[in-house]
């Protein structure tokens, strides 16, 4: 009854004060690699690229911590992009045929989510103009004059149109069709046929107004648009794919679909160039692929850079993605792992300068972005501070350390450097070379790591204190075994063993989704950032022990079997075997560095881990029960099997070979998957078309034979009930209410929990032992069974902790022993926090007796998927804080409750039902943060509390000769600065709230910001507002 | 056992009036309350005063609530007679066309306590047939119409009462389209509907469901906007009590309402529970625009069947001796040790720790018997001690700090 009064609460105005100071959901940073990027721009007067994608979102990056997301209307991908130079505003062109104009404009104030806006203006160009491109013919490519006020697009049907920028207006009477230059040319060349697409618009470096239009079948004419005349013809005989000029505008380059490219000269007065100066294919004398792109740059050491994409050999390496450097004969061939996107080089562009001295060359990859250092000889490839593939190996599992010592940061950060200068031979001295934009954003207070675990048995740790997710470190702990292809025998030197052959590849680029043995596959990371601990647990029933160690070091890993199944008989295990451990000493790099391997049999994959460095312990727990080991000694202390007798799939064994086959075969569609999670990642929804598509659901859902679902309450001998499926080590009151020590706990996916009093030596029951003893080796940890709870709902239990007297969870090892936190209080009853998958209900301590409950699926219908105690800080108060459940259900939302009293606090539509490798990835930080995968390559971050928030906070230096707002201006609520005159020099900041961890960056702080500027397209089309996107990618 | 009556009634007046209908006759006697007698001998002088004297008789008494009782034994007629004031009201009935009875030939039994009463319902309900109430030990809910006193005649609530019973539910659900009349005309709207009957599950066998009825709400809870797999889960989590709310696709079942209203109905035993139950608001609107009056009638401890699902907790090893026993071998786990069925003390202890299901009288008790029977076998194997019985009654004595070691 008491309960039912307390739930009233809710309407408390005091308390929905303290709620609003504390509990804030927004989406702020997306982490990682775009999933399926299409295009790529770069400006070079403000050093700031763009990647587009096949979801219609375009991503501006510069200096680490400059991140600019912006989204389509329309989920459809981003063909190409162009930068207005030095404007902050680009041109796209979607897979729609249309165009559309962007520009950086700062988030709006009066929005919490202010953002990073990227203020699009929508639709493509004049309502006829849109048909007629739509009705005739489709933009093949399109081609921003430098005077950026017109835009040339050159078409399927061979005609070039050319838009008034910024209203994208056709100039009709411009228009070049493809008529008009086939009269122009020779009988024997026009034979009658139509000189088919336009592939390549150009605009002569030197000479403003003149344009080299290549065709694809070969032709290129030079085109006056003043004039309206051919200054000259080119008669290619080669199908065309691009083109380039060099930088006087005496040449120009072109590439062609049998893997060649022509040098043309240009020279007045000669109307018809029938052959080109020279032709060269690379990879010939056999039949080689197209060369898609080519860029043709001079230096002044005086021979040309040459890079080209693709002209592989046919048959022997026609499946590489390859792209070509060349200068002399210095010659590599770039060989990657996913197909080329597209590429730029930096390089000067200024008018004075006389040549281009490319600096470096960045390569926009399907699953990466790779940046070559061209000023380093021997062209070496520059670490990316950000757009870091997560995805190099499919990511299995993650996990997030808040506060992480600056000691344990410094020696990560060593052990990177040292992994990266052995992985690179030579130091890079370059700076990276897309630095737009200035990061505003205060360094973060605390260093804050995300490890991922990985299919290929590595776990990489990254920096996550910021907008910039940076890879640190990363761990592989593949030569714990002996594998198929082992470490030892690889050369270190990928360039020696590729001296004489021809192409001369390089293999660049670490997105590798090839695992050599998915048994390494990593399912559970804890680490304890005191002790430098680490616990990393795997696929095939592996759990490794490391610690970290400065030096590289030589040694044998200690192995260690522990049969979880003990003498449970008929049982035959028809899974993967486990991993043979190397036998000899592995040099092991420095970093962290295996000491004990445990390996569970049978070898199923790993659910659950939990380590206690002060106590020395790990526990582990698999589909069939779990175990203890004190790494310390070096011995197993229990063995628990959790298989129901009458689970006889578990028992025969196929489960894990079911559980397994079922994994890899959704590992290998992982990839299939991409493709077709992408289009449907943002869905958008119209206000107005709210209504259609429900009608449209609805007719869907007719159609479709109707789902039976079988209503069953869930009984005790279903499969897969033993599965351990978390563990948890406290040091708590469990026999009695007088004496607390050390515990551990087990929930399995039936509803049982088991709970475990441990001695451990030296610890608890008030003996205090000289830890450091000698007698201590003599002494042993040893577990007696304390408790057994069956959960009679009977479903999965999903978290497991421990409150203390004052209802607060329980201190980290460590923390409390070194003052760390605040002392636990153990002088009132403990409680036990239980989180199934229906229910969260708290038991009071050492009495098993509820006391206070959730029945979380009885009221909403939804399932918890992932639990997490967190800590929320006020924004009002500086010292006020709660602690908080937070629970992520099945249907993507998460809930919020206070602890112990399990009294919902909020809720907030986090993911879509239908992800459920986004619920499934969702991982929470201390302090009301959170991560997930909204595709395998990308996290997205996201913040439940008001206080700390992550999110970009730069400025862009522009430069708007052009100012596009008309003076009738729509009057924007937002032009509060007018920028109306023109040539102004804005420094427009792209407002985003920083990175306010831990409250000391204050309100007055946020309010201090550098003024904000809304410059405004008001040419009567649709403006998309800056808030739309926010609220797409929420709904 | 007469002289506590006799304490019991003193200060009472000496006589009790009783007047007693049989039929359409009615007989008028007193009785001295101070020596009531016994109940057999009472039953003759019912007989004796009707002048039935072969007739089997079940006897009622109406009580200060209204209620109709039973009178069988010593102890309810006890019982009816000390609680008259000032009349008795006795109510015979042929035992072969009675219209409720108490259970099988409980009238010549004297042990028989009838915990249970069947409501004096005016006289239109007077020919329904009562509810019957059996022995004790098979006195347990039933599955059931409920609330029909408050839901729209259209409307169905069913408690689905699994317990005790090896029939599994047995019903599936599905999604479809029901169509609403709104003020912009008739429109589709997706619900739930009961797809399929198990032959001879729970569901099949109440007769209370049917194919295609539609799914309103579960257990108070509106499944409108819900999704197949939220109304599938909810329903489990659920099933121990499951009350559904249905739209029957047959409506010429419905049950008719009689005009009066008085009839509280099954529902009778409504409790204000608040609507504060579901106000779990959190700005969805769900909880808000929940009809709040639909769920008034039900009891909370119906819809908060805590001792009905509580979670089992097995005691097990508690080796609170601070003299640890050193374990010569390291890699094995030491046992759990369990101490042999001797314990003495706990028995008057009944509160034990957590007072688990095994206690209460319902038919739960099974279930939690069997899984922990379950759990324990496997206990015992994992172990190498040799198996112990290790019954449930056995409970370890850390609260007193006693421990009992094998």
């Amino acid at each position: 009854m008491m309960k039912f009064r307390f739930r009233r609460q809710g309407t408390d105005p005091q308390r929905e004060k303290i709620k609003q100071e504390l509990f804030a959901f927004n989406k702020t940073v997306e982490h990682g690699f775009p999933h399926q990027p299409s295009s790529l721009a770069f400006d070079p007067k403000l050093q700031i690229m763009a990647i587009g994608t096949k979801s219609g979102a375009i991503k501006v990056y510069g200096a680490p911590g400059v991140e600019i997301t912006g989204l389509h209307k329309d989920t459809t991908a981003v063909t190409q992009i162009h930068f207005l130079p030095g404007q902050g505003r680009l041109l796209s062109l979607l897979d729609d045929n249309t165009i559309h104009l962007w520009e950086l404009v700062a988030g709006m104030p009066r929005e919490v989510v202010a953002g990073k806006s990227f203020r699009g203006q929508s639709t493509c160009t004049h309502p006829h103009t849109f048909l007629l491109l739509a009705s005739a013919t489709r933009v093949t490519v399109l081609l921003l004059l430098r005077s950026c006020d017109v835009v040339s697009i050159g078409t399927e049907g061979g005609g070039v149109y050319f838009l008034q920028l910024p209203r994208l207006s056709l100039k009709e009477d411009q228009t070049l069709f493809q008529d008009q230059i086939t009269q122009s040319l020779p009988d024997d060349y026009r034979c009658g046929k139509s000189l088919g697409p336009v592939e390549s618009l150009q605009e002569h470096p030197q000479e403003s107004g003149k344009i080299l239009i290549g065709y694809s079948r070969g032709l290129v004419v030079l085109w006056n648009l003043h004039t309206r005349h051919t200054e000259q013809i080119f008669l290619g005989k080669q199908q065309l794919e691009s083109l380039v000029w060099e930088r006087s505008g005496n040449l120009f380059v072109s590439s062609h679909n049998d893997g060649g490219y022509s040098v043309w000269p240009v020279t007045t007065g000669n109307t018809y160039s029938q052959q080109p100066a020279s032709t060269t294919i690379p990879y010939g004398p056999f039949p080689c692929k197209a060369i898609s792109k080519i860029l043709w740059r001079t230096t002044h050491t005086g021979s040309p850079l040459m890079l080209y994409s693709g002209g592989m050999p046919r048959a022997s390496y026609g499946d590489r993605h390859c792209l070509t450097i060349q200068q002399d004969k210095d010659h590599v061939t770039l060989d990657f792992t996913s197909r080329v996107i597209d590429f730029f080089t930096v390089h000067s562009t200024e008018q004075e300068k006389v040549f281009d001295d490319p600096t470096a060359l960045v390569v926009l990859l399907e699953e990466e972005l790779v940046v070559i250092d061209l000023q380093t000889p021997g062209w070496p490839s520059l670490p990316s501070p950000y757009l870091a593939p997560l995805h190099s190996s499919a990511i299995t599992c993650s996990c997030h350390i808040s506060h992480v010592p600056p000691k344990l940061w410094e020696r990560l950060i060593n052990a990177g450097k040292v992994q990266q200068g052995c992985q690179r031979g030579n130091k890079v001295s370059s700076i990276w070379p897309i630095c737009g934009g200035k990061n505003l954003a205060p360094p973060p207070k605390h260093q804050e790591l995300l490890l991922t675990g990985h299919e290929d048995g590595t776990v990489r740790f990254w920096d996550a204190s910021g907008v910039a997710l940076t890879p640190l470190y990363k761990l592989s702990t593949a030569n714990v075994f002996h594998t198929d292809c082992d470490p030892s025998d690889d050369p270190h030197d990928p360039d020696l063993q590729q001296e004489d052959e021809w192409p001369p590849f390089r293999k660049v680029g670490c997105f590798d989704p090839y695992s050599d043995d998915p048994r390494l596959g990593i399912q559970k990371i804890s680490l304890c950032k005191y002790s430098n601990k680490l616990v990393v647990a795997g696929t095939s029933g592996q759990v490794i022990v490391l610690g970290l160690n400065d030096e590289q070091s030589d040694h044998l890993v200690d192995v260690s079997v522990v049969d979880l199944l003990q003498d449970r008989e008929g049982f035959t295990w028809k899974g993967h075997d486990r991993l043979e451990p190397r036998l000899k000493p592995a040099p092991f790099p420095p970093g962290f560095q295996p000491l004990v391997l445990v390996q569970c049999l049978p070898p199923a994959s790993v659910t659950a881990v939990a380590l206690h460095a002060e106590w020395n312990l790990i526990s582990f727990g698999t589909s069939h029960g779990f175990g203890l080991f004190d790494y310390h000694r070096r011995n197993a202390v229990l063995a628990r099997c959790t298989l129901h007798p009458n689970d006889s799939l578990a028992m025969e064994g196929p489960l894990s070979r079911v559980k397994s086959l079922k994994k890899s075969l959704r590992q290998s569609f992982r990839r299939i998957r991409k493709s077709r999670v992408s289009g449907k990642k943002r869905t958008i929804t119209t206000p107005t078309s709210k209504v259609q598509m429900a009608n449209a659901a609805l007719a869907e859902q007719e159609e479709v034979a109707p789902v039976q679902r079988r209503i069953e309450p869930r009984s005790a001998d279903d499969s897969l009930t033993g599965v351990v499926r978390c563990l948890c080590f406290a040091d708590t009151f469990l026999r009695d209410g007088t004496h607390h020590g050390p515990t551990l706990w087990a929930g399995t996916n039936s509803g049982s929990v088991y709970a475990y009093a441990l001695e451990v030596p030296g610890v608890g029951l008030g003996r205090v032992c000289d830890r450091v003893g000698a007698s201590e080796t003599s002494l042993c940890v040893e577990a007696v069974l304390g408790k057994e709870i069956q959960l009679m709902h009977r479903a999965p239990v999903v978290s497991i902790s421990v409150l203390d007297g004052r209802g607060k969870p329980l201190p980290e090892p460590y923390e409390a022993s070194q003052d760390l936190a605040i002392a636990p209080d153990m002088t009132n009853a403990h409680s036990v926090l239980i989180a199934s998958e229906e229910q969260l209900k708290v038991f009071s301590l050492p009495k098993v007796s509820a006391k206070t409950k959730f029945k979380l699926t009885a009221h909403e219908g939804c399932r918890v998927r992932k639990v997490a105690l967190v800590i929320f800080s006020s924004t009002a108060q500086e010292d006020y804080s709660e602690h908080t459940l937070v629970c992520l259900t099945n249907m993507g939302d998460m809930h919020l409750y206070n602890i112990p009293g399990l009294r919902p606090q909020v809720r907030y539509d986090c993911i879509r039902k239908e992800d459920i490798s986004g619920i499934a990835s969702c991982v929470f930080t201390r302090n009301g943060e959170g991560f997930y995968l909204i595709s395998p390559s990308e996290y997205e971050r996201f913040s439940l509390s008001a206080k700390v928030i992550t999110e970009p906070l730069f400025s862009i230096q522009l430069d708007r000769p052009l100012d596009l707002t008309p003076a009738s201006s729509l009057s924007s609520p937002l032009l509060d600065t007018p920028l109306d005159s023109p040539l102004s020099c804005a420094d427009l900041t792209l407002d985003t709230t920083g990175e306010l961890t831990e409250g000391i960056c204050t309100r007055s702080s946020r309010h201090s910001r550098p003024v904000l500027i809304f410059p405004n397209f008001t040419s009567g089309l649709c403006i998309c507002p800056a808030a739309l996107w926010m609220k797409q990618r929420t709904t | 056992m007469n002289k506590n009556h006799r304490v019991a009634s003193s200060r009472s007046l000496s006589s009790v009036e009783v007047k007693s209908k049989f039929g359409a006759e009615f007989r008028r006697f007193s009785l001295d309350r101070s020596k009531p007698g016994r109940f057999d001998e009472f039953y003759g002088l019912l007989q004796h005063v009707h002048r039935i004297p072969n007739v089997d008789l079940l006897v009622g008494y109406a009580d200060v609530h209204g209620d109709l009782l039973p009178i069988n034994n010593d102890d309810n007629y006890h019982k009816a007679i000390s609680t008259a004031s000032p009349l008795l009201r006795l109510f015979l009935q042929r035992k072969e066309e009675a219209d409720y009875t108490f259970g099988t030939d409980t009238l010549t039994r004297k042990k028989n306590t009838v915990l249970s009463a069947v409501l004096l319902r005016p006289d239109a309900n007077r020919k329904k047939p009562p509810v019957i109430i059996s022995l004790p030990k098979d006195f347990r809910p039933v599955s059931s119409i409920i609330d029909v006193d408050i839901l729209p005649e259209s409307h169905r609530r069913v408690r689905l009462y699994k317990h005790g019973q090896e029939k599994p539910l047995g019903f599936y659900i599905r999604d479809g389209s029901s169509v609403r009349v709104t003020p912009q005309g008739l429109e589709k709207v997706p619900g739930i509907f009961i797809s399929r009957m198990v032959p001879g599950g729970l569901a099949e066998s109440t007769g209370l469901l049917a194919v295609n009825d539609e799914v309103l709400e579960v257990n108070g809870i509106e499944v409108g906007g819900k999704s197949l797999d939220q109304v599938t889960d909810m329903m489990i989590a659920n099933s121990h009590n499951l009350i559904i709310t249905v739209k029957p696709a047959n409506q010429r079942n419905n049950v008719v309402r009689s005009g009066g209203g008085a009839a509280s109905g099954s529902s009778g035993r409504s409790s204000d529970s608040g609507a504060s139950y579901y106000g779990y608001s959190h700005g969805s609107g769900i909880a808000a625009s929940m009809p709040t009056h639909i769920i008034q009638n039900f009891p909370v401890d119906e819809l908060d069947s805590d001792e009905e699902e509580e979670d089992l907790v097995i005691e097990v090893g508690g080796e609170a001796d601070p003299v640890r026993r050193l374990s010569s071998q390291y890699s094995m786990p030491p046992p759990p040790r369990y101490e042999p069925h001797l314990n003495l003390r706990t028995t008057s202890n009944t509160t034990i720790s957590n007072s688990t299901s095994t206690h209460s009288i319902d038919t739960n008790g099974t279930l939690a018997v069997d899984g922990s029977n379950g759990s324990l076998s496997y206990v015992n194997n994992t172990n190498t001690t040799p198996s112990l019985d290790r019954p449930l009654e056995r409970r370890n004595l850390e609260e007193d700090g006693t421990v009992i070691t094998l």
